[in-house]
């Protein structure tokens, strides 16, 4: 099993934010597979030095996404929901903020190409070190 | 279940009052008692363990009544303070000689156990012991009599930073058991902070709010911005309220309403406790 979790007291983010986002992105990207136990909650709140309220939020949250199960009296595993079906999930949230680039970019009367030009430019950026 | 259940406690000094505190201490969880000096912090802790008698109010330890059940109860429990119960002229060793026949649960080889990591030797005299040192000693007993909870009365204070981390570790050693429970007092706020789940402040003898720590966090917001934004009105939204030359600084209690009030005219953080703690305690003085 392999999981690194890195708080940053920079982030802005909550810190049951950032372990949520950690998990699920290694879930995502495959690290965890289906099946794979997770820490318990006390352990990792132990490991992190942070407190078991932050870690169970973190956990409700992912289960909540149907990422993981908690198994009464065994601990959490990484959910047997197909990565087709987390890929689908991620695809439907990018959806989303799309809708939402193109409602924000109508008020600001920009055109299809201005944003897609905008876009270009930024993965650009992105990709450069 | 609650492993503190407070009613209704007071008590009348002449200069100060812990007035009717209610306050519920849950099990399987962290909480911190947060509050500036002098505010009743310690008199509450006292009075849950007897050794200060409460005017009026009931205390309950673990489901049992205090003072009632008190010999029960202590079995149970684990008290960490700089304020040393020990003989000054005994050496560490005979200390524990005469402290560990009072533990039904009492465990030597996690007692020589936790001297050695805390490089404590048990030849060394009480008297000689620094507060630090004490202190891990008060904690060396305290978790190997099998505590159920530990009562700790700012633990932090005369500790190194080394050490306080150390502590955070066998702090959460402890919680791996979720009917084990932790409640801690400080007047700074340290990395213990970081794993308490919950946060009672208390404030010249009354509690403030009793509650998960992230709920406060969230709840609460600072606000930075310029003095024009302020007028008599929102002066009253702060809770309390730094002015000065170059601007203000201040906490509220809702953030939500905060940042429709000052939309992007000002800047909203998340405020650490140390904040919560300063304005409140400095905001009912300019009040009063």
């Amino acid at each position: 099993m392999i999981i690194n979790i890195i708080l940053s007291n920079a982030s802005s983010d909550p810190i049951y934010i950032q372990i949520m986002n950690q998990i699920r992105q290694s879930i995502l990207n495959g690290d965890l597979k289906a099946g794979d136990s997770l820490p318990s909650i006390r352990q990792l709140a132990k490991d992190l030095q942070v407190s078991v309220i932050t870690t169970k939020r973190a956990y409700e949250e992912l289960e909540k996404e149907q990422l993981i199960d908690t198994v009464v009296g065994k601990g959490c595993f990484v959910s047997g929901a197909n990565k087709d079906f987390i890929r689908e999930q991620r695809m439907k949230r990018l959806e989303e903020k799309m809708m939402e680039i193109i409602r924000e970019s109508k008020e600001l009367s920009l055109s299809q190409q201005d944003v897609i030009e905008h876009l270009t430019l930024l993965f650009e950026e992105e990709q450069t070190p | 279940m609650n492993a503190i259940e407070i009613r209704n406690l007071t008590k009348a000094y002449p200069l100060f009052t812990v007035d009717d505190v209610s306050l519920d201490v849950r099990q399987g969880y962290i909480t911190g008692l947060i509050g500036p000096n002098g505010v009743g912090k310690s008199t509450l802790i006292k009075m849950m363990l007897g050794i200060v008698r409460p005017d009026s109010g009931s205390v309950k330890i673990l489901g049992c009544e205090m003072p009632k059940q008190e010999i029960a109860i202590k079995q149970r429990i684990g008290i960490v303070s700089d304020d040393c119960f020990y003989y000054e002229h005994l050496t560490i060793h005979d200390t524990k000689k005469l402290v560990a026949p009072f533990y039904d649960k009492w465990n030597d080889s996690k007692f020589k156990g936790y001297l050695d990591q805390f490089e404590l030797s048990p030849k060394k005299k009480i008297g000689d012991l620094s507060k630090g040192m004490k202190i891990k000693l008060a904690l060396a007993v305290a978790l190997s009599h099998e505590a159920e909870l530990l009562i700790m009365d700012e633990p932090t204070s005369g500790l190194d930073p080394v050490f306080r981390r150390e502590m955070l570790d066998l702090l959460a050693d402890m919680m791996q058991n979720e009917r084990n429970s932790i409640i801690f007092s400080t007047h700074i706020t340290t990395d213990l902070d970081r794993i308490a789940d919950y946060i009672t402040f208390i404030n010249r003898g009354k509690i403030v709010f009793n509650e998960a720590k992230e709920d406060v966090l969230e709840r609460y917001a600072l606000i930075k911005g310029d003095m024009e934004l302020l007028d008599s009105d929102i002066r009253k939204e702060f809770i309390g309220i730094r002015e000065t030359a170059v601007g203000f600084e201040g906490l509220v209690d809702n953030r939500h309403k905060a940042a429709q009030l000052f939309g992007n005219h000002a800047v909203l953080e998340t405020p650490s406790l140390e904040d919560i703690m300063y304005f409140t305690a400095k905001g009912g003085r300019v009040h009063a």
